[in-house]
């Protein structure tokens, strides 16, 4: 059983996330070529260099989640622009709130942490379900996240069954009509492809999974 | 590609040291990427922010000065500017008498600049205001979009609440009057082709030699449809008639510009607003002021797009008010 999360977890799953988008970066900008404005891979790309540059040495020096999430958000919102910057942004900012002074979380921290990174983005970007955007991979993947702690799972089980939710949010964005940001402007044009942002969206929960797993 | 730049990735700061090398009247910060007035207007006087993505020169950067805005914030090509950049242009320009923030109704750009404004008030206590314009018919549910995109009367209302600001009117009065411009003015454009963007380095999308997008967006984005290429006087009606549908502009002065998007020459926007001016006399729209030419463009995309303001007296006098930056000069 994985019962706690440490800071340097943390710093592993930004590190996951950041491979991830290198990754999938060409795949990111092809989803965004379709229905936006084909920069999704290069942003995330920049902004992830430039976090774990900024976060480089800060699990010996800071020790406090909150410390560290606040420095990753405000990284992204200064060095992506566009809209992906201030919502990725605000979602690590918010959870930075969230954590505080601790040093460790706990699963349920860890729900609480994504939630209020969540609420951020819906505060921020104003999207509700079935938008099209990335609320329809992290809504259901925090939701996934939830039942399987309730269910007895441990915070490695929770995150594994928010990634795989995720994913399936991420594909259940293909048949739908955008209805915010720059794909709305297509109209019926937007259906029949992959929304860029909660594809992205499911690497960021996908690589949280990873980075437990790999923590043990 | 053909453009005239070193490297793709350096074409932002490159133009900015020409920028700075050809104005002396401007001062240019690098690192943040804001073009300022060298001089700052007086103390007690509201400032104008405005900023965007760029590749739609003028537009902000070229009306910075006596009369127009106090500092823009330049993004990447067709990339929103950061929050650092406003918070710091904020902070810069405040005399006091707090600052408008200008927003053109993109996603990106909305978002930025809402989380600068909360910064800069948390920062700084400096109070700032926005308006966010979204004057572009092209854009028809905008219950169903982001709604609809800032363009053409962003250049207008840039010029008409700079000289509000000017004269030191406050920051309540400075924001209704740019609301109210906002309000009363409508956009169309249409593309004859594609741009280039240089980080891209091909077209954005391929529009055939007998096609032409009516209702495209200053990003290329997609507009109401694609249509087979027609003349002058048929493409005036089909940008004219949306906005005169859209809006009543009977009854009183109206300001007029026709923009060309970037790769049409001025030969051609004069023969495309001859055909404007007849359908809005024939429609009893009056004419009162006419500016023609690159104002608010696309890179190198061939088009143009219209903007027709509702004004009265006192928006008149404001538009006639002296100006003096890169892209507008007049009255000084």
């Amino acid at each position: 059983m994985t019962e706690s999360v440490s800071v340097a977890t943390l710093v592993d799953w930004l590190s996951s996330f950041r491979d991830a988008v290198h990754e999938q970066g060409t795949y990111l900008t092809e989803l965004d070529s379709a229905i936006g404005d084909a920069d999704h891979g290069a942003n995330l790309i920049r902004g992830m260099d430039a976090v774990m540059g900024a976060v480089a040495g800060e699990v010996s020096t800071v020790g406090s989640a909150g410390d560290l999430l606040k420095k990753v958000g405000m990284t992204l919102v200064t060095s992506v622009g566009g809209a992906s910057g201030p919502l990725y942004g605000t979602f690590f900012l918010r959870a930075a709130t969230a954590t505080g002074d601790a040093t460790s979380l706990d699963a349920a921290a860890v729900l609480a942490m994504l939630r209020a990174g969540l609420e951020g983005i819906v505060a921020r970007g104003k999207a509700e379900a079935g938008d099209k955007t990335m609320y329809d991979a992290l809504a259901p993947g925090l939701d996934a996240f939830a039942s399987a702690l309730e269910s007895g799972r441990d915070v490695l089980g929770a995150a594994e069954a928010a990634a795989d939710a995720a994913a399936d949010g991420r594909d259940a964005t293909e048949p739908l009509i955008a209805l915010k940001g720059r794909a709305s402007y297509l109209g019926e044009r937007s259906v029949g492809h992959i929304d860029p942002g909660a594809a992205s969206s499911a690497l960021l929960l996908r690589a949280l999974a990873d980075a437990l797993a790999a923590a043990g | 590609m053909k453009k005239l730049i070193n490297k793709p990735e350096d074409v932002l700061a490159d133009a900015l040291k020409g920028v700075s090398e050809a104005h002396p009247e401007l001062r240019v910060d690098h690192q943040h990427r804001v073009i300022y007035r060298a001089q700052p207007k007086d103390h007690g006087k509201v400032a104008l922010i405005s900023g965007g993505g760029s590749g739609h020169e003028p537009l902000h950067g070229g009306f910075v000065g006596v009369g127009m805005l106090d500092a823009a914030c330049c993004g990447e090509v067709f990339t929103s500017p950061t929050p650092d950049q406003m918070v710091e242009a904020t902070t810069v320009v405040d005399q006091g008498a707090g600052v408008l923030h200008i927003v053109k109704n993109y996603t990106g750009d909305v978002m930025n600049f809402e989380m600068a404004g909360e910064m800069a008030a948390a920062d700084s206590g400096v109070r700032v205001e926005t308006v966010v314009t979204d004057d572009d018919v092209a854009v028809q549910d905008s219950t169903w979009t982001a709604g609809r995109r800032g363009v053409g009367v962003t250049v207008l209302l840039e010029k008409i609440v700079g000289a509000a600001a000017e004269e030191g009117r406050d920051l309540d009065a400075v924001l209704d009057l740019s609301k109210r411009i906002n309000a009363q003015g409508r956009s169309m454009g249409m593309a004859l082709t594609s741009c280039t963007v240089p980080a891209a380095g091909k077209p954005t999308f391929d529009l055939p030699e007998d096609q032409m997008e009516m209702g495209v967006g200053i990003h290329g984005e997609p507009g109401r449809k694609r249509v087979p290429l027609a003349g002058a006087a048929e493409i005036a009606e089909q940008l004219v008639d949306p906005i005169l549908s859209d809006l009543d502009f009977q009854g009183g002065p109206s300001i007029v510009m026709l923009s060309g998007l970037g790769g049409t020459p001025l030969i051609e926007l004069y023969l495309l607003y001859g055909e404007v001016a007849v359908l809005l006399e024939k429609a009893g729209v009056q004419v009162a002021r006419t500016l023609v030419g690159d104002y608010i463009t696309s890179l190198d995309m061939a088009g143009a797009s219209v903007t027709v303001l509702k004004a009265d007296d006192e928006i008149l006098r404001l538009w006639d008010a002296p100006v003096k930056t890169a892209g507008l000069r007049w009255g000084l």
